[in-house]
């Protein structure tokens, strides 16, 4: 019944989905926490550039975003990535551009919606009881922000596995792009999606779960 | 300006963040030197390139088409999900087994898969089983991932609406005698949707970025597969044509957030409508607002 996935390489596309994940993940992680320290710190000008750029990369098509990395980044203004005798490894580190670019918006808005839940009170009787701005920040806001941000986290993690699949639009071999090709070479259509389908359920309900259920446990019940 | 982080400033904070502020302009301006050389390195900035979109010619024979198939296919999208997030948001609701496990599952395995997967199944589903001409076909697998999708998406909206509202309203409604089918039809229904308009219109948004799925993969001619032609065709102006794209999509969204979040104050401040008796679960609201935004998340 299965013998329609023999010469495809199926658990490597699902890899490199996997891969793009992470990758973005980390990246995105990193990018978004800078971003959301612009947006809630004391600097005007920094403050606008991450409103700035929040509105306009939410706003923009992830499908856009990653076609420009390909056609506007490499092939216009000759971005390489460091692999410019490499075609499939550049699409991939584009891919992961792109990504990381557009979910360290939505990373920002989670982080900044953590910190917002913390009452001002906390931070007030922190201050009243004399420990400065770094205690204040660690010992108090901080640990509170990040509890409640876990679920809202989880579900920007899940939105950027499902995401992936938008760098097949520059032709990097990951899962939907192997499921548009055996869909176009083999008569299964039914069942070659059913197995698709299954592989990002497998990705993604997991993730929900296990994380929902950390979030729920480490919030802070107010 | 003081949060929860900090307080009002004192003079050395001032001075500090003049520092930063300075700071964060020279590495802002490195960043953009960088990129313009870039650009007129690669004559991306010379005034022919830009033109045309000072004519109405580029925007007749390529942005518009291809903006109204974009807005065609989000429309048809919003108008058929709508109702069939509502029938599955109210289904998971349902006191029978067998209506809320099937509608549960469904809404579940609709929102852990890619639109672009569904899409990519929708094309290859019409031109199997179906007679639909190959240029409508794409219009069609556009709408109908975006459909399932959405619905699943809405349909936790719904639900999460319906489940804010205070018990006491269906307690009070089967008091005085109502079937459950007028608890939910009278009471309930109407007072969720005031409070679900603006996730609802906050979802419309990724509606909108995801019908770019279809020119980017599909063979949809949408907003973004009008780039290369109008590229190829006004001289391989690619920077500027993704620029005026871009922010055409920015404009539309743009709009569309600052209406749902319009919305959302004028719910919030409402004395007449349900708002009032929503208030005291606010918090809770905006949080099921914020998964609805997170499905926004989930959009691409």
């Amino acid at each position: 019944m299965f013998d329609f996935l023999e010469g495809y390489d199926l658990l490597g596309a699902f890899w490199v989905t996997i891969q793009l994940t992470l990758l973005s993940a980390v990246g995105s992680l990193v990018w978004g926490t800078l971003l959301a320290a612009m947006r809630v710190g004391p600097v005007p000008l920094m403050r606008g550039f991450g409103t700035f750029y929040v509105n306009t990369v939410r706003n923009i098509p992830l499908t856009v975003i990653i076609l420009f990395t390909s056609l506007g980044l490499s092939q216009t203004l000759g971005v390489t990535m460091g692999a410019a005798d490499n075609f499939e490894t550049q699409n991939f580190r584009l891919a992961v551009l792109g990504l990381t670019l557009y979910t360290s918006a939505f990373v920002c808005e989670a982080l900044r919606s953590g910190i917002n839940t913390v009452p001002v009170g906390q931070a007030e009787a922190a201050r009243a009881i004399g420990l400065n701005f770094t205690q204040v920040l660690t010992l108090v806001v901080l640990p509170q922000a990040f509890r409640s941000v876990v679920g809202p986290l989880a579900n920007v993690l899940i939105a950027l596995t499902k995401n992936t699949t938008v760098a097949a639009a520059i032709g990097v071999a990951e899962a939907a792009l192997l499921m548009k090709e055996m869909i176009e070479n083999e008569a299964q259509l039914i069942l070659i999606s059913a197995v698709f389908a299954f592989g990002f359920v497998c990705l993604t309900l997991p993730t929900g779960l296990i994380l929902g259920w950390v979030g729920k446990k480490v919030a802070v019940k107010r | 300006m003081s949060s929860v982080l900090y307080d009002a400033q004192g003079p050395r904070a001032k001075r500090r963040n003049v520092v930063f502020t300075v700071g964060f302009l020279i590495a802002l301006a490195a960043v953009l030197w960088w990129v313009f050389s870039a650009l007129e390195d690669k004559q991306q900035l010379e005034w022919a390139k830009w033109e045309p979109f000072f004519h109405t010619e580029a925007w007749s024979t390529y942005i518009w088409p291809g903006l109204q198939n974009t807005l065609k296919a989000a429309a048809l999208a919003m108008v058929i999900a709508l109702p069939l997030g509502a029938v599955l948001g109210i289904s998971r609701l349902s006191d029978h087994v067998w209506v809320r496990v099937p509608a549960g599952i469904i809404v579940e395995f609709f929102r852990a898969i890619p639109v672009l997967v569904l899409m990519i199944f929708g094309l290859a589903l019409y031109s199997e089983y179906t007679n639909i001409s190959t240029e409508d076909r794409p219009l069609y697998a556009v709408v109908t991932g975006l459909v399932l999708y959405n619905a699943a998406v809405l349909a936790e909206i719904v639900r999460a609406g319906i489940l804010a509202l205070p018990k006491g309203q269906s307690e009070a409604a089967m008091a005085i005698g109502l079937r459950k089918g007028q608890v939910m039809r009278t009471i309930l229904l109407p007072q969720a949707v005031t409070a679900m308009l603006p996730a609802i219109v906050s979802q419309t948004v990724v509606i909108v970025k995801d019908t770019a799925l279809g020119g980017g993969v599909l063979t949809f001619s949408d907003l973004i597969a009008a780039v290369s032609p109008m590229s190829s065709y006004y001289g391989a102006n690619i920077i500027a044509s993704f620029t005026v794209v871009g922010l055409i999509f920015i404009a539309i969204n743009f709009a569309l957030t600052t209406f749902a979040s319009w919305l959302e104050r004028r719910l919030r401040r409402g004395k007449k409508s349900t708002g009032a008796v929503l208030d005291p679960n606010d918090a809770s609201i905006s949080g099921t607002m914020g998964t609805g935004a997170g499905g926004g998340v989930g959009g691409i």
